[in-house]
Parts: structure tokens; C-alpha cells; sequence
């Protein structure tokens, strides 16, 4: 195990959520556009195959803000796209996300059912 | 017959005396320093109910009635129920509307309702259209939360600006001048919609200031009173930067100087250093129980006499925010006295 | 007189007032909440790579496949301090450290489904789950889609 990591995963995933909250401070954009931003440059950077390195130097740091579903979602449309063109953008895409999906889905689902809002 | 005073303003020939009123508070509310003056103190924020908006009903309906019991009167005597609410529809009033059987005409000024209520209430009765008259208004932390904004465990940051929804009810029954000795509304403001500007609603405080400013200039200059005339002024709902804001505009505007006698309710309900409410309460309920509660016992026991009621309303929507309009505000100025 | 439909810009007086309020109303503590975001932001990349290494191990992955459980673990973590009440309460301190990465996105899916429980499983839950996770989903898909295009067409 590589504790390198740890501390890489620290700072990068403290500075992801340090954009995110001068983004909040300085401007008039509401959490939902701030997150919305993020999943959108995850995707660019996937697209330009920086964010998969990013991830391997960086673990956790890269893979838990939010910019990471952005990029998983294109590097599934692309690897599909590699073999079936245009169709496999579309039959790939939730290829490496629908874990993460599925899991927020049915977990919020059963909290739903579960406990009640205090208000 | 009512005299209209300048552009605004309004005296009522034989002013109308408000002749009991009632206050209830969720608990956040109970933990601040007008506890005694509140007729009960839920300790719950469902208040035994089934989901918040049934719970804002009940506090409505609680305040209704402990209103009506308190100067001995059944619904049947009351001519017009006059109320409102921050959720869509003013489904909270209307439901109580519902149980309490009077007929009903719904108001909507957001915050402002409690002084919309009362200035309606003095025309009704003062105008000889009504013996008995019940204004009422309430809000909910989390229905206006859950309405406006996010829902309630949603990890959302707050700015300073931020205010606190004030769960709680408050009733006035209006009677005309000479029954009993309490308070009497001699003077009332209608206020106009002012938008100077504002687009965040994390800072409603700043869309209401103008407004409050502008009625309050509009009140002295059509009456002729200063106002140093009154022991106290009160905004309903401004926070701490909407204070100052009001203060700044009023030396801007009309050269009047507020420092002496202003306070705003939204400051008095909570004990702003040890119950995070950031920059203050906000919420129709927030002038309603802090005047009908604490205020009018102030009235009653001679502490003050004269008081100007200025209730303030952000008169937006979800809609209107999200479509990029600007947040206009409004308030009215009700002169209630006690010689 | 007649209606004027061009009040649409800023006046003067609004422009003034917008003055006043910036000098009158105080900034957000920048330096504290961006601290604190850091913080707790790292904090739970630190606790994410945990769970990335633990399954490497105990489900034999390699790092690549391991990240998909890890993900699914703190988006439960997540969606369970909400049902508790205790998720908001820490980002009220946390601000964007615990929003920015996937716990917040679980919070809105779940603080959105428990909220609107009280109208229904189909109108509430079901429907209003996605209100404020909506948009993240949908900017990633058109995202990715505009992207994958682009390789499969001009690339491949």
C-alpha cells in the first residue's frame, strides 16, 4: 500500500471542495450550479485524458468529489464509442456509473421509507 | 367617515380598539427572551401532527381560538376572518378557514400580512361593514423551507444574510372604538411595492429595507408626526442588515433619524448571541407574535403607548427567483396607541 | 399615462441602493469556510481511498474496479447521517468539503426523497427525489454524450 497516496488524495480532494466553496462566497451561483459545473469539467477533463491520471496519482482525492461521475460517465460513452461508434456512446455511458447511481437511488429511497425529516 | 392624510395614510373616524390577541411559538421560538409573553409553546415543531403543514394549521388554529376565548367571543360573532400565509395557495389560513366556519377573506403580503390584516380589519369596521373582526397570519420553518428553499435535512451553507423562518401563529380581533379599553389602531400606511434592485434571497432583508424606508417616509410626511412621536417603531422581519439598511435610507430618503425608538421583531424573538439564527427571524409570524404577543402586553400594562407596527413582505416566488426577477418588497405602517 | 414596458434596467436609484447594500451587509468568512471546505473535503477523499484500498483487498479488485464500491459505501454513509438528521448539521460547519464530493450529492437525493415522503411514494418520493440532483445528472449525460461524439466521429 502506498501511504504516498493518502496525503495526495487529501490535498487534491481538499482543494476540489476549496474551488467549490470560493465559487459559493464569490458569486451568485447556488450550490446546484457550482455541482453542475464540476460534473461538466470532470467530463472535459476526461475527455482529454487528464482527469483518469489524476485519478491515479490522487486515489480518493479525484475519485470522490463529484467532477469524477462527469468523467466516468465519458469514459464509458468512449470506450463503447471505440467499438460500436455513435450507438456505443449511448450503451456505454452508465457503464462505470450505475454503481454510484443506483446506490444514491435506492439508498435515499430507503431513508425515505425509513426515517422521517426533523425540521 | 375615515379621512384619507396625505398620499397614503388613512384615520379612522372612531379608531377601532384591538381587543384581545394570542401568540403561539414552535420550541426553537420558546428558548428566546419573549418566552413568558407567549400563550403556548409547542414543543414540537409537528406539534403532534402528521406533517408540517398540518402543524402550522393547528398553531394557526390554536391562535385563533385562544384569541377569541380570551375577550369571551364565538366564532359565530366574528364577522370576517382575514388571514395569510407563505405557503402556495394560503393553504394554512384557508384550511383553519375550514374549521373555524367564519367567512373568510384570504390575504397574501408574505411577512407583511399581520399589518395588512390590521389595516383591512380598521376599514372593515371603522367603514361599519363589520362588529367583530379576526386577522390572523402564521409561518413554519420547514413548510417555508421546504417551499421556498430546500428541503430540510439538505446540507445547505448559510450566508450572514440568511434568516430564520419563524414557526409560530398569531390572531387579533378588531372591535369598534369604545369597546373596552385596549389598544386602538388610530393611523394606518398602505405601503406600495418597491424594488431597488435585489435578486438573492439568502439576503431578503436588503429587498425589504427600501420598502420599510419608503412607507415609514411616507408615514411621517403624510401625518405630519416624527418619530420621536412613537415609543417604539418596529419592522417586522428586516435582520440585522435590513435594519441597518432601513436606518441608512431613512436619513436618505426623508432626513428621519431611527436611531432612538427602532427595533425590529426579528431581532427581539430570538436571542441573536446564543440561538443561531444568523441574521434574524424572518416569516409572518415573526411581527405577528412578537407584537401580539409581547408588544401588546407592553400596551396593556402602560410600558408603551404609542407603537408603529411596520410589517414587511418579500413578495416573490420559487418561479420568480429561479426566472432571474428581482425580489420587490412591501410594508405597511399601523399606528396602534393606548392613551 | 400611458404604460412603460422599458423599465427593464437598473436605475440609478437601484444601482445606488445595490452600493449600499455591499457596503452595509458583511462577506461570508472567505478564509474560514474555504479552510474548512479543504478540510473536510480532504477528509473524505482520505476516507474514500480507505474504502478504495479495503476493497482491493477483501474483494480481490484492482484499483480501478474498487472504486465503484467505495463510491456506492459513502454515498450509504451519506444517505444515512441524512435520515438521522446529522448531515445538514455538519455541513452547516463543512459547507462545500462535504457537498462537492458524492455525499453531497447522495444528501440531496436523500434529504429530497425524505422530505417529500408526506406527499406520497409517487408524487413525493418518487418524483421529487431528483429536485436538486436533477441537474448534476443531467449535465454529465449531455456532457458525456457531446464528448463521445466527438471520439466516436472524429476520433475512431
Amino acid at each position: 500500500m502506498e501511504w504516498q497516496i493518502y496525503i495526495w488524495a487529501f490535498l487534491v480532494g481538499g482543494a476540489l471542495a476549496m474551488l467549490g466553496q470560493l465559487i459559493l462566497d464569490f458569486t451568485n451561483y447556488s450550490p446546484g450550479h457550482v455541482l453542475s459545473g464540476f460534473v461538466v469539467g470532470g467530463g472535459i477533463l476526461g475527455g482529454l485524458g487528464i482527469y483518469p491520471r489524476l485519478i491515479e496519482f490522487a486515489g480518493g482525492g479525484a475519485s470522490m468529489p463529484i467532477s469524477s461521475f462527469g468523467n466516468a460517465l465519458v469514459q464509458g460513452a468512449i470506450s463503447e464509442a471505440e467499438r460500436n461508434g455513435v450507438i456505443g456512446v449511448m450503451t456505454g455511458m452508465f457503464e462505470l456509473t450505475s454503481t454510484g447511481i443506483t446506490a444514491a437511488i435506492v439508498f435515499a429511497f430507503f431513508v425515505a421509507l425509513i426515517f422521517n425529516p426533523k425540521g | 367617515m375615515a379621512r384619507k392624510i396625505g398620499k397614503q395614510t388613512y384615520q379612522p373616524e372612531n379608531p377601532p380598539v384591538i381587543i384581545s390577541t394570542a401568540a403561539v411559538v414552535g420550541p426553537f421560538e420558546g428558548q428566546g427572551p419573549l418566552q413568558p409573553y407567549f400563550d403556548h409553546i409547542y414543543t414540537d415543531m409537528m406539534a403532534g401532527e402528521r406533517s408540517f403543514e398540518a402543524a402550522e394549521r393547528e398553531m394557526a388554529l390554536n391562535a385563533c381560538w385562544t384569541c377569541m376565548n380570551k375577550a369571551g367571543k364565538t366564532p359565530q360573532e366574528v364577522d370576517f376572518f382575514l388571514a395569510g400565509d407563505l405557503l402556495n395557495q394560503i393553504t394554512t389560513s384557508a384550511f383553519s378557514a375550514v374549521e373555524l366556519a367564519i367567512p373568510y377573506l384570504g390575504i397574501y403580503g408574505a411577512c407583511s400580512s399581520s399589518g395588512e390584516g390590521l389595516a383591512l380589519a380598521t376599514m372593515l369596521v371603522d367603514g361599519g361593514y363589520a362588529n367583530l373582526v379576526l386577522a390572523a397570519t402564521s409561518s413554519h420553518n420547514a413548510t417555508a423551507e421546504r417551499q421556498y428553499r430546500y428541503p430540510t435535512e439538505y446540507g445547505s451553507h448559510r450566508k450572514p444574510t440568511t434568516q430564520w423562518t419563524v414557526t409560530g401563529a398569531g390572531a387579533a380581533l378588531v372591535a369598534p372604538g369604545g369597546t373596552g379599553d385596549g389598544p386602538q389602531i388610530t393611523m394606518f400606511t398602505v405601503g406600495k411595492l418597491v424594488d431597488l434592485g435585489i435578486k438573492d434571497v439568502q439576503n431578503v432583508g436588503a429587498a425589504m429595507a427600501p420598502a420599510a424606508a419608503d412607507t415609514l417616509v411616507r408615514h411621517f410626511a403624510d401625518t405630519g408626526r416624527s418619530p420621536g412621536y412613537y415609543d417604539l417603531i418596529v419592522t417586522g422581519d428586516l435582520g440585522k442588515f435590513g435594519k441597518d439598511l432601513t436606518k441608512k435610507l431613512a436619513v436618505s430618503k426623508g432626513g428621519f433619524d431611527l436611531s432612538d425608538n427602532y427595533e425590529d421583531c426579528g431581532l427581539i424573538l430570538y436571542d441573536t448571541e446564543k440561538q443561531d439564527v444568523h441574521a434574524g427571524a424572518s416569516g409572518c409570524a415573526s411581527s405577528a407574535v412578537v407584537v401580539y404577543g409581547y408588544l401588546y402586553r407592553q400596551l396593556m400594562e402602560g410600558q408603551i403607548r404609542r407603537l408603529l407596527m411596520v410589517p414587511t413582505g418579500a413578495l416573490h416566488s420559487p418561479t420568480s427567483f429561479q426566472q432571474g426577477d428581482n425580489i420587490p418588497g412591501i410594508a405597511h405602517a399601523i399606528s396602534i396607541e393606548k392613551p | 399615462m400611458a404604460r412603460d414596458p422599458k423599465k427593464k434596467k437598473l436605475t440609478v436609484d437601484q444601482k445606488r441602493y445595490t452600493e449600499l447594500v455591499r457596503d452595509t451587509v458583511p462577506r461570508p468568512r472567505y478564509g474560514k469556510n474555504a479552510l474548512l471546505a479543504f478540510f473536510f473535503g480532504g477528509l473524505i477523499a482520505l476516507i474514500g481511498q480507505g474504502f478504495i484500498d479495503f476493497y482491493r483487498f477483501t474483494l480481490d479488485m484492482d484499483v480501478k474496479e474498487a472504486a465503484s464500491p467505495a463510491v456506492a459505501t459513502m454515498i450509504f454513509i451519506a444517505a444515512l447521517l441524512t435520515g438521522l438528521g446529522l448531515f445538514d448539521k455538519i455541513a452547516r460547519v463543512a459547507g462545500a468539503g462535504v457537498s462537492v464530493p458524492v455525499t453531497g450529492f447522495a444528501n440531496s437525493l436523500a434529504s429530497a426523497a425524505l422530505e417529500f415522503k408526506r406527499e406520497g411514494l409517487v408524487f413525493g418520493v418518487g418524483s421529487k427525489m431528483f429536485i436538486l440532483a436533477g441537474s448534476v445528472i443531467t449535465f454529465g449525460v449531455v456532457t458525456a454524450f457531446v464528448i463521445g461524439l466527438i471520439y466516436a466521429i472524429f476520433i475512431f
